[in-house]
């Protein structure tokens, strides 16, 4: 019985015996074309170039020039003005309750600085309790930090800032033990060592991982300790502006509650943006893995106000994300399965592509098989390929894909699918934010004062990141950027609240009115996408 | 514009959200119906992926006096399905360090005292969404067995229903948190391998070579780094 039972075209109905022959091997130039034909970044469809802000000239999604240049939240004289007393007065304000924004909140309280956590959903409620597959640290006793670097450099296509990547597997040993000393219970081998496995794109196993539930492990953990630790934090208030301090520095946000609609004004000495990604957007529209958050809030609000964007051309579609059930789609099938022997077929069962291939290579080829035919057809008239997990049960042993994977098998279950035994149909999903607000070693943007971490921020893992090393970017950066932006909080000259204003937003769209006269424009940061019943709505 | 897409054919079916009767085409989630009928939802979404817990619901059907629980994000309506977001249900939860706890088995009994009056009625256990056996895992962390408790409960999303049946009113959720910290903070060992990796990042041992590729330049660096 399959998810659709009584519906019409059931794509279960007629599933090709699976050759497991090896797929054509993918040469040198062969791998570039394919790319620039099939991988979305590469396509000129639905680009625009930006026409105003610091980025302007750049090349974007439609989906991003969209949000970037767009009208504030703030839309009437009333709520730009400035009230008499900001409703919190913190040392660093941190925007954004995911894995870079907990850490930082916790390293900056112990630093001993005033910490307001602000978030858009619950504190956890983000990209980072969705990772399944782990986390990339140099353990192996053939591997090192240096090995990481060159492998992470070669994966990022040869544009990663080599600076960011150094500190990034540098201190990755040091995070994982400040996880695993916080009860964080990574998988472990016979040994008792963190047991080591094997990702896309990189040349010795080096992800370690809770099972599939890397993400979720973590944030129980690091939420327990956030909400212990005395943090301030506001929960169900999105961001909608940056505040403008002295001399173009930040100095705090606005946020709208959003039970009461309110709006919230916070003064802060530093602020850390810690909003994710931007999966929400769905670019190119595509399905996403991403939460219901990750809108690109953080990108907005930091353009306005002056920081310089970075690789905002780059996204990250995951190969292998659910297409049917329809239902789910979008839903992440970690790249782990694959690493653990998971084959992918066309619709006459033909294997097409290696595997173990770089994210964007595997996404590509599956692209290629849906355009050229090859795909097989959903009763919502998509298209997608089989992702095979039983050949991990025939390899490794009867099992393993229940033991490995229970998150999958049981997602998948509850749709109807066993995956132990009937193949997933699968099609690239929106995965991640390659780039993001350009930054340096430090987590500062090209505004003083506003300091970004994690996926918002861009530069690390160049124009395409393997798996792993994002969710280690989001401790190591979390922590760093935290105790740095505490520091400097303690450091900057007194300012006054009078001095505080939104004339940045004004500015801005005096330069939006110059560029598309009388063109309506629509509002940003989006916060929360809106899939009700609308007229332009399938689900009308 | 992407769309969650209604299947082909669907046909209309009847559910009661918060009381209130709609028609809605079968092949959707309880949030997606939602959306479907016009709902804005924001309290009781997180993920959409069936891991954050946030989106907890309880659901009766017709002529079956079962009362069932289910995640909205992942759970299909059925015909005639009477359904109800529950986004947050409040419990208590112990304030501790875990590193510097002096008897992690003791502590469970002084940070949350009503561990140890399970009465055994199983509700927790038929409730949770994660076919987690959670009345076992309480009665484990009771006996001090926290390696049983995290195999048990690896997969507990925090979303609370175990909570709103308790007739002993206690967190089992929060409980199996602590047990699983203490069992990966203080009775595993620290890993071995993790622990040599350290010693040699502190000593140093990496740092002229990251310097070296972090000063080559461009050309020289996509050499180096080009083969695995
Ligand atoms: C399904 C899935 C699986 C993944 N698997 C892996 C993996 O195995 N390994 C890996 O390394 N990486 C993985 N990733 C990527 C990784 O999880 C993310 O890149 C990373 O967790 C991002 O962390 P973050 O803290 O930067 O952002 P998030 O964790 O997304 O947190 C951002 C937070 O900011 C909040 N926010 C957004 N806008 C606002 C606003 N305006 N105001 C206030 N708050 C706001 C959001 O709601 C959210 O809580 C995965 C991602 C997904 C989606
Ligand atoms: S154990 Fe409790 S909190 Fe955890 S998933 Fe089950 S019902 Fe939810
Ligand atoms: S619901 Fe409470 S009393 Fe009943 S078995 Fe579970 S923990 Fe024990
Ligand atoms: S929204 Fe996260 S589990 Fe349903």
């Amino acid at each position: 019985m399959t998810a659709s039972g009584g519906l019409s075209s059931n794509p279960y109905d007629h599933v090709p015996s699976l050759d497991p022959s090896d797929p054509p091997k993918i040469e040198g130039s062969e791998r570039q074309n394919l790319l620039s034909r099939y991988y979305p970044d590469y396509r000129p469809e639905h680009k625009s170039t930006l026409r105003v802000g610091c980025n302007k000239g750049d090349v974007v999604p439609d989906e991003i020039s969209q949000i970037l240049e767009s009208r504030s939240l703030l839309e009437t004289k009333v709520d730009r003005m400035v009230p008499k007393e900001p409703d919190a007065d913190v040392d660093l304000l941190i925007i954004g309750g995911g894995g870079a924004g907990m850490t930082a909140a916790l390293f900056a309280q112990e630093s001993g600085a005033k910490v307001l956590l602000a978030t858009k959903l619950r504190v956890g409620d983000s990209n980072t309790v969705m990772a399944e597959g782990g986390i990339q640290v140099a353990l192996g006793g053939d591997d090192s930090p240096v090995n990481h670097f060159k492998d992470a450099y070669r994966g990022g296509h040869f544009v990663g800032k080599p600076d960011l990547l150094s500190v990034l597997v540098k201190e990755g040993p040091d995070v994982i033990g400040w996880l695993v000393r916080k009860g964080v219970l990574f998988d472990r081998d016979s040994s008792g060592n963190l047991s080591l496995r094997k990702g896309g794109g990189t040349s010795r196993p080096r992800l370690i991982s809770a099972k599939d539930y890397t993400g979720l492990e973590i944030v129980r953990v690091l939420k327990e300790d956030l909400l212990n630790s005395g943090v301030a934090i506001w929960e169900f208030a999105p961001a909608v502006e940056l505040l403008q301090g002295p001399e173009g520095s930040c100095a705090g946000a606005v946020f709208r509650d959003v039970d009461s609609g309110k709006l919230k004004w916070v003064k802060a000495k530093s602020v850390l943006l810690a909003t994710g990604g931007t999966g929400r957007l769905h670019i190119g529209s595509f399905a996403t893995s991403n939460h219901f958050g990750a809108t690109g809030d953080g990108l907005v609000m930091a353009y306005r106000l002056g920081a310089g964007l970075i690789n905002m051309d780059s996204f990250q579609y995951h190969p292998t994300g659910v297409i049917y059930p329809s239902e789910m789609a979008g839903m992440l099938i970690t790249e782990a399965v694959r690493g653990a022997g998971a084959r992918l077929y066309n619709k006459s069962g033909k294997r097409f592509v290696p595997e173990l291939e770089t994210r964007d290579v595997v996404a590509a080829a599956i692209i290629r098989e849906c355009e050229e035919g090859r795909g097989v057809r959903t009763p919502a008239g998509h298209f997608g390929v089989y992702l095979d997990l039983a050949s991990i049960d025939r390899d490794m042993g009867e099992g393993t894909v229940s033991k490995r994977f229970p998150n999958i098998v049981k997602l998948m279950g509850k749709h109807q699918v066993d995956c132990t035994v009937q193949p997933i149909l699968v099609y690239p999903t929106l995965h991640y934010q390659n780039g993001g607000v350009t930054t340096d070693t430090m987590g500062h943007t090209s505004v003083p004062h506003l300091y970004v971490a994690g996926e918002v921020s861009g530069g690390v893992h160049g124009k395409n990141r393997l798996m792993g090393n994002s969710l280690l970017e989001v401790f190591v950066y979390g922590r760093r950027v935290g105790m740095i932006a505490s520091e400097e909080a303690q450091k900057r000259n007194p300012f006054s609240w009078h001095e505080v204003s939104v004339t940045h937003v004004e500015r801005f769209e005096n330069e939006l009115e110059r560029e598309f006269p009388g063109t309506h424009l629509s509002e940003a940061p989006l916060l929360f996408p809106d899939y009700r019943n609308h007229p332009d709505n399938a689900l009308a | 514009m992407f769309r969650y897409e209604v299947p082909e054919g669907a046909q209309l079916i009847r559910v009661w959200i918060n009381g209130k009767e709609w028609q809605v085409p079968e092949g959707l989630t309880m949030v997606q119906a939602m959306w479907h009928t016009g709902h804005e939802v924001i309290h009781g979404i997180g993920c959409l992926g069936g891991v954050c817990g946030a989106c907890a619901a309880v659901y009766r059907m017709p002529g079956d006096f079962h009362l069932y629980n289910a995640l909205a994000c992942q759970t299909l309506v059925k015909a005639d399905m009477a359904f109800s977001l529950i986004a947050s249900f409040p419990s208590q939860r112990a304030n501790y360090n875990i590193e510097t706890l002096p008897d992690p088995k003791e502590g469970l009994f002084e940070l949350y005292p009503e561990s140890a009056t399970c009465r055994n009625c199983n509700a927790c256990t038929e409730v949770c969404p994660q076919g987690i056996d959670v009345r076992d895992s309480v009665w484990r962390a009771v006996f001090g067995d926290f390696k049983t408790v995290t195999e048990e409960t690896m997969s507990c999303v925090m979303c609370g229903l175990c909570v709103s049946r308790c007739i002993a009113e206690m967190a089992p959720h929060e409980i199996a948190l602590y047990a699983r910290r203490a069992y990966g903070a203080r009775e595993l060992p620290f890993p071995e391998n993790l622990k040599v990796r350290l010693e040699a990042v502190h000593a140093g041992s990496y740092d002229a070579d990251l310097d070296r590729l972090g000063g080559l330049d461009p050309n020289l660096l996509k050499k180096e780094c080009e083969t695995k």
